[in-house]
Protein backbone atom coordinates (compact mmCIF):
# COMPACT_ATOMS: atom_id res chain seq x y z
CA UNK A 1 0.00 0.00 0.00
CA UNK A 2 2.85 2.09 0.96
CA UNK A 3 4.98 2.01 -1.96
CA UNK A 4 1.64 3.09 -4.17
CA UNK A 5 0.89 5.95 -2.33
CA UNK A 6 4.57 7.00 -2.91
CA UNK A 7 4.39 6.32 -6.43
CA UNK A 8 1.48 8.39 -6.57
CA UNK A 9 2.83 10.86 -4.95
CA UNK A 10 5.50 11.22 -7.29
CA UNK A 11 3.44 11.12 -10.06
CA UNK A 12 1.07 13.76 -8.67
CA UNK A 13 4.25 16.02 -8.01
CA UNK A 14 6.01 15.59 -11.80
CA UNK A 15 2.53 16.65 -12.50
CA UNK A 16 1.88 19.53 -10.46
CA UNK A 17 5.44 20.56 -11.59
CA UNK A 18 4.29 23.47 -14.25
CA UNK A 19 2.19 24.86 -11.88
CA UNK A 20 5.32 25.05 -9.24
CA UNK A 21 6.50 28.00 -11.57
CA UNK A 22 3.61 30.14 -10.21
CA UNK A 23 4.07 32.87 -7.77
CA UNK A 24 1.92 35.42 -6.47
CA UNK A 25 1.75 38.34 -8.41
CA UNK A 26 3.67 41.14 -8.97
CA UNK A 27 2.94 43.72 -10.99
CA UNK A 28 6.20 45.28 -11.36
CA UNK A 29 7.57 42.57 -11.81
CA UNK A 30 4.96 40.87 -14.70
CA UNK A 31 5.73 44.50 -16.64
CA UNK A 32 9.43 45.36 -16.46
CA UNK A 33 10.61 41.75 -16.40
CA UNK A 34 7.61 41.01 -19.35
CA UNK A 35 8.51 43.90 -21.88
CA UNK A 36 11.11 42.34 -23.76
CA UNK A 37 11.08 38.46 -22.85
CA UNK A 38 8.32 36.53 -21.06
CA UNK A 39 8.67 37.71 -16.96
CA UNK A 40 10.82 34.52 -16.27
CA UNK A 41 9.90 32.25 -13.34
CA UNK A 42 11.55 33.33 -9.89
CA UNK A 43 12.18 29.76 -9.12
CA UNK A 44 14.63 29.17 -12.20
CA UNK A 45 17.66 31.18 -10.74
CA UNK A 46 18.69 31.33 -7.72
CA UNK A 47 18.82 34.30 -5.00
CA UNK A 48 22.57 34.81 -5.43
CA UNK A 49 21.99 34.83 -9.47
CA UNK A 50 19.18 37.13 -9.15
CA UNK A 51 21.39 39.68 -6.99
CA UNK A 52 24.02 39.77 -9.55
CA UNK A 53 21.71 39.86 -12.30
CA UNK A 54 19.85 42.64 -11.05
CA UNK A 55 22.94 44.77 -10.21
CA UNK A 56 23.94 45.67 -13.66
CA UNK A 57 20.40 45.97 -15.66
CA UNK A 58 22.32 48.50 -17.62
CA UNK A 59 24.33 46.16 -19.24
CA UNK A 60 21.35 43.70 -19.40
CA UNK A 61 22.84 40.30 -22.18
CA UNK A 62 23.64 43.68 -24.38
CA UNK A 63 20.58 45.26 -24.06
CA UNK A 64 19.98 48.42 -21.27
CA UNK A 65 17.34 47.63 -19.03
CA UNK A 66 17.90 50.24 -16.31
CA UNK A 67 15.70 50.65 -14.21
CA UNK A 68 15.19 53.27 -11.09
CA UNK A 69 17.20 52.11 -8.14
CA UNK A 70 13.35 51.85 -6.26
CA UNK A 71 12.44 49.68 -8.67
CA UNK A 72 15.62 47.65 -8.84
CA UNK A 73 15.36 46.78 -5.25
CA UNK A 74 11.36 45.64 -5.22
CA UNK A 75 11.71 43.55 -7.86
CA UNK A 76 15.31 41.34 -6.95
CA UNK A 77 13.84 41.07 -3.06
CA UNK A 78 10.76 39.70 -5.32
CA UNK A 79 12.81 37.38 -7.15
CA UNK A 80 15.20 36.60 -4.30
CA UNK A 81 12.28 35.61 -1.78
CA UNK A 82 10.98 32.91 -4.46
CA UNK A 83 14.63 32.03 -6.19
CA UNK A 84 15.47 28.78 -7.02
CA UNK A 85 17.60 26.53 -4.52
CA UNK A 86 20.49 24.37 -5.60
CA UNK A 87 23.27 24.42 -8.07
CA UNK A 88 20.97 23.31 -10.54
CA UNK A 89 19.28 26.72 -10.71
CA UNK A 90 22.88 28.42 -10.85
CA UNK A 91 24.81 29.72 -13.68
CA UNK A 92 27.93 31.29 -14.01
CA UNK A 93 26.41 33.15 -16.91
CA UNK A 94 23.32 34.35 -14.89
CA UNK A 95 21.63 32.79 -17.74
CA UNK A 96 18.55 30.46 -17.40
CA UNK A 97 19.20 28.81 -20.47
CA UNK A 98 22.87 27.53 -18.78
CA UNK A 99 21.54 25.97 -15.36
CA UNK A 100 21.61 22.51 -15.16
CA UNK A 101 18.24 22.44 -14.89
CA UNK A 102 17.03 24.22 -18.03
CA UNK A 103 18.99 21.62 -20.11
CA UNK A 104 18.15 18.75 -18.12
CA UNK A 105 14.68 20.04 -18.75
CA UNK A 106 15.34 20.45 -22.74
CA UNK A 107 17.45 17.25 -23.77
CA UNK A 108 14.78 15.87 -25.76
CA UNK A 109 14.08 19.44 -27.73
CA UNK A 110 16.64 18.89 -31.00
CA UNK A 111 18.41 21.45 -32.77
CA UNK A 112 16.27 21.53 -35.48
CA UNK A 113 13.54 22.98 -33.27
CA UNK A 114 15.92 25.70 -31.68
CA UNK A 115 17.08 26.49 -35.36
CA UNK A 116 13.32 27.20 -36.57
CA UNK A 117 12.55 30.39 -37.47
CA UNK A 118 9.24 30.21 -34.96
CA UNK A 119 12.00 29.74 -31.99
CA UNK A 120 15.11 31.27 -33.28
CA UNK A 121 16.25 31.81 -29.35
CA UNK A 122 16.49 29.95 -26.16
CA UNK A 123 14.70 32.85 -24.46
CA UNK A 124 11.78 32.72 -26.63
CA UNK A 125 10.10 30.44 -23.66
CA UNK A 126 6.19 30.98 -25.53
CA UNK A 127 7.24 29.54 -28.67
CA UNK A 128 6.29 26.38 -27.26
CA UNK A 129 5.15 27.29 -23.74
CA UNK A 130 1.74 28.94 -25.47
CA UNK A 131 0.35 29.87 -22.28
CA UNK A 132 3.57 31.24 -20.40
CA UNK A 133 3.02 34.58 -20.58
CA UNK A 134 -0.47 34.00 -18.28
CA UNK A 135 1.81 31.86 -16.30
CA UNK A 136 0.52 28.28 -17.63
CA UNK A 137 4.32 26.44 -18.00
CA UNK A 138 2.50 22.97 -18.05
CA UNK A 139 3.43 19.93 -20.25
CA UNK A 140 -0.02 20.19 -21.72
CA UNK A 141 0.46 23.71 -22.94
CA UNK A 142 3.74 23.13 -25.07
CA UNK A 143 3.20 23.22 -28.71
CA UNK A 144 6.35 22.71 -30.40
CA UNK A 145 6.70 24.40 -33.78
CA UNK A 146 6.60 21.96 -36.21
CA UNK A 147 5.31 19.60 -34.46
CA UNK A 148 6.93 16.98 -31.78
CA UNK A 149 6.31 13.04 -32.34
CA UNK A 150 3.89 13.74 -35.24
CA UNK A 151 2.08 16.70 -33.18
CA UNK A 152 1.07 19.62 -35.60
CA UNK A 153 2.97 22.88 -34.42
CA UNK A 154 1.05 25.76 -32.99
CA UNK A 155 1.27 28.67 -36.07
CA UNK A 156 0.11 31.49 -33.44
CA UNK A 157 3.15 32.72 -33.02
CA UNK A 158 4.31 33.04 -37.12
CA UNK A 159 1.54 35.86 -36.83
CA UNK A 160 4.31 38.68 -36.39
CA UNK A 161 6.72 37.21 -38.73
CA UNK A 162 4.38 37.69 -41.93
CA UNK A 163 4.84 41.93 -41.23
CA UNK A 164 8.75 41.61 -41.50
CA UNK A 165 8.81 39.14 -44.86
CA UNK A 166 5.76 41.95 -46.36
CA UNK A 167 7.97 44.57 -46.04
CA UNK B 1 -32.67 52.93 -4.75
CA UNK B 2 -32.78 54.07 -8.44
CA UNK B 3 -31.76 57.86 -6.58
CA UNK B 4 -28.91 56.01 -4.82
CA UNK B 5 -27.71 54.09 -8.22
CA UNK B 6 -28.03 57.80 -9.61
CA UNK B 7 -25.68 59.28 -6.84
CA UNK B 8 -22.85 56.48 -7.38
CA UNK B 9 -22.75 57.18 -10.94
CA UNK B 10 -22.76 60.69 -10.76
CA UNK B 11 -20.39 60.42 -7.97
CA UNK B 12 -18.16 58.28 -10.46
CA UNK B 13 -18.35 60.00 -13.17
CA UNK B 14 -17.17 63.09 -10.94
CA UNK B 15 -14.27 61.19 -10.53
CA UNK B 16 -13.63 60.59 -14.11
CA UNK B 17 -10.95 63.64 -14.82
CA UNK B 18 -8.41 62.89 -11.41
CA UNK B 19 -8.26 59.60 -12.91
CA UNK B 20 -7.37 60.46 -16.56
CA UNK B 21 -4.62 59.22 -18.10
CA UNK B 22 -1.69 61.75 -19.79
CA UNK B 23 -2.43 61.60 -23.59
CA UNK B 24 0.07 61.37 -27.16
CA UNK B 25 -1.10 64.82 -27.44
CA UNK B 26 -0.05 65.78 -23.79
CA UNK B 27 3.67 64.07 -24.33
CA UNK B 28 3.80 65.96 -28.28
CA UNK B 29 2.60 69.19 -26.46
CA UNK B 30 5.69 68.45 -23.40
CA UNK B 31 8.36 67.65 -25.67
CA UNK B 32 7.44 70.22 -28.27
CA UNK B 33 7.91 73.09 -25.48
CA UNK B 34 10.77 71.60 -24.40
CA UNK B 35 12.56 71.48 -27.63
CA UNK B 36 11.31 75.45 -28.43
CA UNK B 37 13.43 76.36 -25.18
CA UNK B 38 16.18 74.97 -27.02
CA UNK B 39 15.41 75.80 -30.49
CA UNK B 40 13.18 78.84 -30.49
CA UNK B 41 10.09 78.25 -33.19
CA UNK B 42 10.53 74.65 -33.24
CA UNK B 43 7.48 72.68 -34.35
CA UNK B 44 7.48 68.78 -34.55
CA UNK B 45 7.73 67.26 -37.91
CA UNK B 46 6.25 63.82 -38.69
CA UNK B 47 8.51 63.49 -42.05
CA UNK B 48 11.55 64.17 -39.51
CA UNK B 49 9.79 61.56 -37.32
CA UNK B 50 10.22 59.13 -39.80
CA UNK B 51 12.95 59.90 -40.87
CA UNK B 52 14.65 58.67 -37.25
CA UNK B 53 12.25 55.74 -37.11
CA UNK B 54 13.66 54.03 -40.09
CA UNK B 55 17.15 55.64 -39.74
CA UNK B 56 19.65 52.29 -39.69
CA UNK B 57 21.89 54.35 -36.80
CA UNK B 58 24.52 51.87 -36.89
CA UNK B 59 25.45 51.21 -33.42
CA UNK B 60 23.89 48.20 -32.21
CA UNK B 61 24.75 44.90 -34.70
CA UNK B 62 21.70 43.13 -33.26
CA UNK B 63 19.54 46.27 -33.31
CA UNK B 64 20.45 48.72 -35.36
CA UNK B 65 16.86 50.51 -36.01
CA UNK B 66 14.02 51.08 -34.59
CA UNK B 67 12.18 48.99 -36.85
CA UNK B 68 13.99 45.96 -35.67
CA UNK B 69 11.64 44.99 -33.10
CA UNK B 70 8.78 47.48 -33.81
CA UNK B 71 8.60 46.69 -37.50
CA UNK B 72 7.61 49.07 -40.59
CA UNK B 73 4.08 48.78 -40.02
CA UNK B 74 3.24 50.84 -37.00
CA UNK B 75 -0.28 49.73 -36.83
CA UNK B 76 0.77 45.81 -36.39
CA UNK B 77 2.33 44.16 -33.59
CA UNK B 78 6.06 44.13 -33.72
CA UNK B 79 8.64 41.11 -32.74
CA UNK B 80 11.49 41.40 -30.42
CA UNK B 81 14.43 41.02 -32.58
CA UNK B 82 16.76 38.58 -30.16
CA UNK B 83 13.75 37.43 -27.74
CA UNK B 84 11.19 37.09 -29.88
CA UNK B 85 8.62 38.46 -27.48
CA UNK B 86 5.24 40.26 -29.58
CA UNK B 87 5.35 43.25 -28.96
CA UNK B 88 2.42 45.64 -28.93
CA UNK B 89 1.36 48.25 -32.05
CA UNK B 90 3.25 51.53 -31.79
CA UNK B 91 0.06 53.78 -32.75
CA UNK B 92 -1.76 54.66 -30.29
CA UNK B 93 -5.01 54.19 -32.67
CA UNK B 94 -3.96 50.10 -32.82
CA UNK B 95 -3.09 50.39 -29.26
CA UNK B 96 -4.53 52.92 -27.13
CA UNK B 97 -2.10 52.37 -24.52
CA UNK B 98 0.94 53.94 -25.99
CA UNK B 99 1.82 57.35 -25.04
CA UNK B 100 -0.43 57.55 -21.85
CA UNK B 101 2.44 57.50 -19.00
CA UNK B 102 5.10 59.90 -19.18
CA UNK B 103 7.24 57.71 -17.17
CA UNK B 104 6.73 54.90 -19.22
CA UNK B 105 7.28 56.91 -22.13
CA UNK B 106 10.82 58.66 -20.88
CA UNK B 107 11.66 54.90 -19.51
CA UNK B 108 11.71 53.78 -23.08
CA UNK B 109 12.88 56.54 -25.04
CA UNK B 110 15.87 56.26 -22.27
CA UNK B 111 16.63 52.49 -22.52
CA UNK B 112 15.93 52.15 -26.12
CA UNK B 113 17.67 55.54 -27.33
CA UNK B 114 20.93 54.58 -25.68
CA UNK B 115 20.70 51.21 -27.49
CA UNK B 116 19.83 52.22 -31.09
CA UNK B 117 20.90 55.47 -31.29
CA UNK B 118 23.93 55.67 -29.00
CA UNK B 119 22.57 58.21 -26.61
CA UNK B 120 19.76 59.70 -25.22
CA UNK B 121 17.05 61.39 -27.46
CA UNK B 122 16.71 65.39 -27.73
CA UNK B 123 13.34 66.56 -27.26
CA UNK B 124 13.14 67.89 -30.35
CA UNK B 125 13.81 64.15 -31.47
CA UNK B 126 10.82 62.73 -29.20
CA UNK B 127 8.36 65.53 -30.35
CA UNK B 128 8.75 64.72 -34.31
CA UNK B 129 8.36 60.85 -33.27
CA UNK B 130 5.59 61.43 -31.39
CA UNK B 131 4.14 63.53 -34.43
CA UNK B 132 5.20 60.51 -36.80
CA UNK B 133 3.61 58.12 -34.26
CA UNK B 134 0.28 59.96 -34.37
CA UNK B 135 -0.93 60.07 -37.80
Amino acid sequence: MRPSIALFLFLFCSAAWGDRLTVPAHPKWQEECGSCHVAYPPQLLTADNWQRLMQKLDKHFGANAGLEPQEVQDISAFLQRHAGRGSRYSADSLRITDTAWFRHEHDEVSSKTWSDPAVKSRANCTACHVKAEQGDWSERSIRVPGGRGGEDGDDDDDEGDDDYEDD
Amino acid sequence: MKTATTAIALLCLALVPLARAETPADMLARYSAEAARMTPGFSPSAERGRAFFNRDWGVSQKMPACESCHGKNLRAEGKHIITGKRIAPFSPQANPERFTSVTKVEKWFRRNCTEVVGRECSAAEKADFIQFVMQ
